[in-house]
């Protein structure tokens, strides 16, 4: 069965993010200033440890990036498009019971009227396709599985840990020279200015531990339950992490360039472009932000309604209403940036050195460009990293008043608005509030907790007197 | 002073223009006064001509900018767009499409909202004032850390999660307050306790770390050293010279969002049921109450910008240096 | 902002602990009061003969002219009278007098003039009349509009804004007055269907029925254009032939053409009197500022009358001091008597003194508070089901015993409604353009559909698979099966059988047998909210049963319903709801002429079929009886085979109802039973301070917790203070 692949524009500008990421990187490497910044966020036990958090959950959203269609038997292409990770937990997406259905249940969670062999009717709850299957007699055998399995599962995460840190002795001491069991040493005790490794380590351990619990469970039971038309719970959330990362991303990158080139107009040429871009970003401030997007996203509702050819698939539809959601936060929302670092030019065009340059006849953009952009940068890189966290959190926002990704896309904003009435519902449904809620809480505090490592790391006033450094 | 205050109104005069601009494109991008009339007359039955019918009696058969009937300047101010404009900037705001007064429904929606959103915002403050000052307090210690981490884990969960979590324990399941409802008078403190407990409590994380960096900046200063070489408690140097001084950008910040209290919050609003202002836009925007919308999204850019005017002048007040000009 | 710092270092502070401890402590020392805390209501109004129940959207129109959808019948149908009503208690449904001395006496009339017997064919019926003569002695509720000075002038005319201003709602005025009902006031409320005014939603309708109601309509455009926009459209000079007064109590209402189910219409508000004091007095300026309009505070003869008018927060009900009297039945079903429902046969209605309806969006705040006891009566949202109701093994409805134990009643009824997926026929894939190929897709769907397991799912089995258009309780249904979809009653035809249906219909395992490609159809919705996703979810499975891949096109409701109008939607869910009982009413749903595209009808399916035109036109003529039963049945095969709808399913309404509160059994027609409730007020008040009294333990645990987080906290202090010293 050959596949081709199915680039979909988000797809496109997240791999374009990463690219840029990694262009990145090299020129963090490359530049002292910028190395010894960074180095002391992985010098930070919490740094480390919500940067690994952050790893996981990019890795997640990036094989979700990958898209393809299959090609039939008869040639054509299939029309689903699916992700690398559809295809890794084709399992846990094509395991569907008919409804409700607890974490780990073997019954669906509803009584349903059931015809009884003997021609009857009864009220009960009907065993589940799919969700422990395999067992005979799940009263008597339940309990004995599951531990056999979490068991089995804390071996796997134990071994898997046990070649990570081998793995990582085996890389550090190619790099130091200095001998295995040294290296070995080293990584337990650290050495002065030496990234965190020991909360690599055990964060690296107990997300192994974890994920090998839920993978030796996955495989016969539904691990956090299913939902109202019987999907399984896990698989959403954990396709809903693409959304929140592109949301948070890729708004992000929208904003840059307007915040920034307008901020730095703003304030280098002061005058009529100051006042022209002040009372733009006023003028959008002033409104409330709930109405602004709300209504640009009616817009572009309109815009897919009228190129409705265009859209030959579902994934392509929702992909381009995600991607116009970002557009649309990232153009209301860069006003904050934009007026930061408008304050930050205004101080720096005073400073001898700019003075300095002017004075040689060098060019505003030139000026703009070497010696006021990077002297900015830090503020930038702050406000990406704090924005992130509070994008994630808008978007279920947004869903609660309509206005959030189309309504057949995974994301947690969908899930939670789903679950308000779940909780109703006796015997309560909670698990899928729980997943949404649970895994936008990891994400959104990894990347709050980085986020506030790099403020510390990058921002020189706040340097020195942080007290999250013991 | 008073010339300045005049420049700022002024000022104020094209930012409203823009903002009834932007009201005005975005609305009537995705909606034709057609649809507004099909939603207004309901489903069943709808004829052109009654559609027709109410668009000259809501006033919506008019052009939106350009009137191509009429010649010269006349084809740009016979519109839909200026006759709006003009009424709401001398705060007629008419009509709603469904027939009701909308300046009567401000002013009587106005209260509830103030009645959510002031205690809580000022219980709010207080409590991530403290919040902050003893985080500062304990700095260097393992307690601050965990205080710094505690708080970043409550700006990590979701305000929703909050409103949620408020109502099934507080009210479903211990039964001590409304679940939703407001009530006249004095009755209406009962509604109120739960919606303001959830507003502060969600707003601990965020507000409390941004307090404590504020109050930081303040420690390093001299004065903080002066006072302590005096011998007086951490305890009292903290909560009577930091404060004082860390006040200022505190107050200087948090004036902006006075004036915007009357608005309401959108969400916690249609959350509980509070009839304010912030559950009547939402209400607007779902039944595509053109008039109503607009109003608010005015009201809301008045009362931005006197927060603006506010905040520059508490400026001055608190630090006579500042001179407006 | 003068304050000291000193000042404001205790106000934190302490004012900070003090407010903490008064948001944990405010309960406890209410309960010192002897009260629940929950209870939503003032104190004051505990102890009364009050019903409480909920509105979820304000009514927009309050006017018997223009109020159509149920929310707002639900308040007009308490405070007007139109001349006929349906009985509470018989069924099938049965007209009878409201404010008629007796039901209407008709007669049909032939075009040049001659009474035609009733036997008469339709086509030579060229007018019908209606004579009706209502019961002297009717008086109106007491009304500011109706206040007159000791001179017999009426008092508040001629106001003006000073006058006003002291008025801020209707209780303000300090004056009112009464009028006796007249037949020419019902002339004026069918005047008024025609006002440009007021768009009234069955003006179209209406216009082919009643004789000069167009010319009318006409007439009145002009002279509304030559008065100002605000002043008061006087109508009773305007006469028309449609409606006359054949003396004070009396009146004819002439059709100019056969149309038996006009009948129905005269038990609706649209027909109910209009005083046109009110809308002289509600036209005076200032009024509108004040938001004093018909629209809003209606002025009606009925047993109750709306005394306030909140729409934001709630509306209230209050007996009508002048009401006529009417007596609550004393004959019906013969299971009615068992029930208890004639136990107050005789009594004189209303038999409570007031409603409170409270605005109330969210589902969950409306199902804790009844379960709270503080609603009357509440309907079982599915989330909610498995709480409320169980089957017993034959399958019976009964409620759980939690519910039990709270003395909760459970009314259920299949509704006159019809909820259904519907095929643009325009389409050139599931159409009509796309011939037999296109009619065996549309089966082939109509099998893959498991509507027993929606109903199950998200309906908790509140529903029963419908067979056709016409819902149980309505002329003409049968209790059979579609043998298109079903192979035996309940037995679904297999997958297989669709699949099979689905290759001859040229889509072999959902690829097109010519070119290979996937079939995709599109289905279009408006649906937000909760729900939808699964929903949506739902039907994609269902689709790719039949390896079809559905495409969702999710848009808001203003494009939706641009989209039916226009006739470019695929496939789209839709509902009806009974308007009266007969076959007429949900036939006509896909009645060509009645097409929704093009022609803004109501057949929303862009249905043609020119024998089922045909036979439409007949039926729509005929008085129930075998013979209209035979073509109905020959319609409904018709419908069957061609499938333009997924015929979804008849919602059944579940309710429950608290023990307190008596009189109810379900009308799906009546619109005005709020006079018949009873309420035991004083066991209300017993069982609400039984169900709410508040838990304890978080109070004790969240101050241990507090305990807990201060505790370390105040040892760093001591050993901070104990470093220094």
């Amino acid at each position: 069965m050959s596949f081709v692949p199915e680039v979909l524009w988000t797809d496109a500008l997240i791999w374009l993010l990463v690219f840029a990421c990694t262009f990145f990187a090299l020129h963090v490497v490359r530049t002292p200033v910028l190395r010894s910044s960074w180095h002391t966020v992985l010098e930070r036990p919490m740094g480390m440890a919500s940067l690994v958090v952050l790893g996981v959950f990019v890795v997640i959203g990036l094989a979700d990036s990958l898209h393809y269609r299959t090609r039939l038997d008869n040639g054509q292409l299939d029309v689903e498009v699916k992700s690398i990770l559809d295809r890794a937990l084709v399992q846990l997406k094509q395991h569907t019971e008919r409804t409700y259905s607890a974490p780990l249940a073997t019954h669906a969670q509803a009584r349903e009227t059931i015809e009884k062999p003997n021609g009857g009717q009864a009220r009960e709850k009907p065993r589940l396709q799919f969700g422990g299957a395999h067992l005979a007699d799940p009263e008597k055998e339940w309990t004995g599985d599951v531990l056999i399995r979490m068991a089995s599962g804390l071996s796997y995460g134990l071994i898997a840990s046990i070649g990570f840190v081998c793995l990582l002795t085996l890389t550090l001491n190619a790099f130091w020279r200095c001998g295995i069991s040294h290296a070995f040493s080293r990584l337990w005790r650290p050495q002065d200015k030496d990234p965190a490794w020991r909360s690599l380590m055990l964060s690296s351990f107990l997300l192994l531990l974890v994920s090998g619990i839920i993978f030796s469970l996955a495989d016969g039971y539904h691990v956090l339950g299913t939902d109202k038309v019987g999907q399984d719970v896990l698989f959403q959330t954990m396709k809903s992490i693409r959304t929140g990362l592109v949301i948070g991303t890729l708004t992000t990158l929208v904003t840059l360039p307007v915040a920034i080139g307008l901020g730095l107009l703003a304030g280098y040429f002061r005058g009529w472009i100051d006042d022209v871009i002040q009372y733009v970003y006023t003028t959008l401030n002033s409104i409330p932000w709930v109405l602004l997007v709300a209504a640009a996203v009616l817009i572009v509702q309109v815009f897919i309604e009228q190129n409705e050819s265009s859209f030959s698939s579902v994934a392509q539809r929702a992909d381009v209403r995600l991607l116009a959601l970002c557009v649309i936060i990232g153009l209301t929302g860069w006003t904050g940036l934009a007026r930061l670092l408008r304050a930050e030019t205004l101080k720096l065009r005073e400073l001898d050195y700019v003075t300095a340059a002017r004075a040689f006849g060098v060019s505003g953009p030139r000026i703009l460009l070497r010696h006021i952009l990077p002297n900015v940068q830090h503020l930038i890189l702050i406000s990406i990293v704090m924005d992130f966290s509070g994008l994630v959190l808008a978007e279920a926002i947004l869903s609660y008043v309509g206005v959030g990704v189309d309504p057949v896309m995974n994301s947690w904003g969908n899930m939670i608005n789903a679950a308000r009435l779940e909780l109703a519902r006796e015997p309560v449904v909670w698990w899928p509030l729980v997943a949404a809620f649970s895994l936008m809480f990891a994400l959104v505090l990894a990347a709050n907790l980085f986020a506030d490592v790099v403020r510390d790391a990058f921002d020189p006033r706040a340097a020195g007197s942080s007290g999250a450094n013991s | 002073m008073i010339r300045y205050f005049l420049r700022r109104v002024l000022y104020a005069f094209p930012i409203l223009v823009g903002v009834n601009l932007i009201t005005f494109f975005l609305f009537f991008v995705v909606n034709t006064p057609d649809n507004m009339a099909r939603i207004h007359l309901g489903v069943k039955h709808v004829t052109p001509e009654a559609i027709q019918q109410w668009k000259a009696e809501h006033g919506y058969d008019r052009p939106l900018f350009l009137n191509r009937e009429r010649s010269g300047f006349d084809s740009v101010t016979d519109t839909l767009f200026v006759d709006r404009s003009q009424k709401l900037f001398s705060f007629d705001f008419g009509k709603a499409d469904d027939g009701r007064d909308i300046a009567r429904d401000i002013k009587t929606r106005m209260w509830p909202s103030l009645a959510i959103a002031l205690p809580a915002f000022i219980v709010g403050l207080m409590v991530n004032i403290t919040f902050a000052l003893l985080i500062i307090f304990y700095r260097g210690t393992r307690l601050e850390y965990a205080g710094v981490v505690g708080l970043i884990a409550l700006m990590s969960i979701s305000g929703l999660f909050y409103i949620i979590a408020g109502q099934y324990f507080i009210a479903k399941l211990w039964q001590w307050l409304p679940i939703s409802g407001f009530g006249e008078g004095i009755n209406a403190y009962r509604f109120i306790l739960l919606p303001v407990l959830v507003s502060v409590v969600s707003g601990i994380g965020s507000g409390a770390r941004w307090y404590r960096t504020i109050f930081l900046e303040e420690i390093g200063k001299d004065y903080v050293r002066t006072a302590r070489a005096k011998g007086l408690s951490e305890l009292r140097v903290l909560f009577r010279h930091v404060l004082k001084n860390g006040m200022i950008p505190v107050l200087t910040g948090a004036v902006v969002v006075l004036p915007l209290l009357f608005t309401g919050s959108l969400v916690t609003e249609s959350f509980f049921g509070i009839p304010g202002l912030g559950s009547y836009t939402i209400d607007a925007i779902r039944s595509q109450d053109f008039a109503i919308v607009q109003a608010m999204v005015f009201l809301g850019s008045v009362l931005y910008i006197i927060g603006l005017l506010l905040t520059d002048i508490s400026y001055t007040l608190v630090d006579p240096r500042v001179k407006l000009s | 902002m003068n304050y000291t710092p000193s000042r404001y270092e205790g106000l934190v502070h302490y004012g900070t602990m003090r407010l903490w401890f008064i948001s944990l402590f405010l309960p406890v020392l209410l309960a010192g009061c002897g009260e629940v805390w929950n209870n939503p209501y003032p104190h004051e109004d505990s102890g009364q003969n009050t019903l409480y129940s909920v509105f979820e959207e304000r009514p927009k129109h309050l006017d018997p002219a223009r109020s159509y959808s149920s929310n707002e019948v639900e308040f007009t149908g308490q405070i007007y009278e139109p001349p006929l009503q349906y009985h509470f208690l018989k069924r099938p449904y049965t007209l009878e007098p409201l404010t008629t001395a007796g039901l209407p006496v008709v007669r049909y009339w032939s075009s040049d003039g001659h009474e035609l017997s009733p036997e008469a064919p339709a086509y030579a019926i060229a007018r019908t009349t209606y004579d009706i003569s209502i019961k002297p002695g009717i008086r109106y509720q007491p009304h500011p509009a109706f206040a007159v000075e000791e001179s017999g002038q009426p008092r508040y005319l001629g106001l003006n804004e000073q006058g006003l201003a002291s008025i801020n709602t209707l209780g303000d005025f300090v004056y009112t007055g009464t009028r006796e009902l007249t037949a020419e006031d019902y002339i004026y409320e069918i005047k008024r269907l025609a006002s440009p005014r007021l768009n009234s939603p069955i003006f179209g309708l209406m216009s082919e029925y009643i004789d000069g109601l167009d010319e009318l309509n006409r007439q009145l455009v002009v002279v509304a254009k030559s008065l100002p926009r605000d002043a008061w459209l006087d109508l009773r000079p305007y006469e028309f032939p449609g409606a006359k007064a054949t003396g004070r109590y009396s009146f004819r209402i002439t059709l100019k053409t056969h149309y038996p189910q006009f009948i129905y219409w005269l038990a609706m508000p649209f027909f109910a009197p209009v005083p046109w004091e009110a809308e002289r007095f509600y036209t005076q300026p200032g009024m509108a500022e004040r938001n004093l309009n018909l629209d809003w505070f209606p002025v009606g003869t009925g047993p109750f009358m709306l005394s306030e008018n909140d729409p934001n927060r709630r509306m209230v009900m209050a007996r009508n001091p002048n009401f006529h009297g009417e007596n609550y039945p004393t004959e019906g079903e013969i299971e009615d008597s068992k029930k208890g429902l004639l136990t107050d046969a005789g009594k004189s209605l209303p038999l409570i003194d007031r409603a409170v309806f409270t605005l109330e969006k969210e589902e969950i705040p409306q199902w804790n508070k009844f379960l709270q006891g503080y609603y009357d009566a509440s309907g079982i949202s599915s989330d909610n089901f498995d709480q409320a109701v169980q089957f017993s093994p034959e399958g019976e409805a009964d409620l759980t015993s939690e519910m039990k134990e709270k003395g909760i009643r459970l009314v259920t009824a299949v509704t006159t409604s019809s909820s259904y997926m519907g095929f643009n026929m325009k389409d050139p894939v599931v159409g009509h353009p796309g011939g037999e190929s296109a009619r065996k897709l549309r089966q082939a769907i109509s099998i893959a559909v498991d509507y027993e397991e929606y109903i199950s799912i998200f309906l908790n089995g509140r529903g029963i698979p419908a067979q056709g258009v016409l819902p149980p309780g309505i002329f003409g249904y049968k209790d059979d099966f579609n043998s298109v979809v079903y192979t035996s009653p309940g037995k679904r035809r297999s997958i297989e059988e669709a699949r099979r249906l689905l290759a001859e219909a040229g889509y072999p395992n959902g690829r097109s047998a010519k070119t290979g490609e996937p079939l995709v159809l599109y289905f279009d919705t408006s649906a937000t909210g909760p729900d939808a996703k699964s929903r949506l979810d739902w039907l994609i499975k269902q689709f790719s049963k039949l390896d079809i891949q559905l495409v969702i096109r999710a848009t808001d409701y203003n494009r939706f319903q641009d989209k039916m109008l226009q006739g470019n939607a695929q496939i789209f869910q839709w509902g009806w709801n009974a308007d009266y009982p007969d076959p007429e009413n949900f036939l006509f749903l896909l009645y060509g002429p009645n097409a929704k595209a093009g022609r803004n009808g109501e057949n929303a399916a862009n249905y043609t079929n020119p024998e089922f035109d045909r036979l439409f036109v007949q039926m729509k003529g005929m008085a129930n009886g075998q013979q209209r039963q035979e073509i109905i049945d020959r319609m409904t095969l018709m419908l069957r085979e061609d499938a333009p709808w997924l015929f979804g399913f008849h919602p059944k309404a579940f309710s429950l109802q608290h023990a307190w509160m008596g009189n109810v059994k379900p009308n799906l027609m009546a619109n005005n039973t709020l006079k018949y409730r009873r309420i035991d007020f004083l066991q209300r008040e017993r069982k609400r301070a039984d169900w709410n009294k508040p838990v304890f333990w978080p109070f004790v645990v969240s101050l241990l917790l507090l305990v807990a987080i201060v505790w370390p906290a105040w040892r760093q202090y001591r050993k901070q203070e104990e470093a220094r010293a």
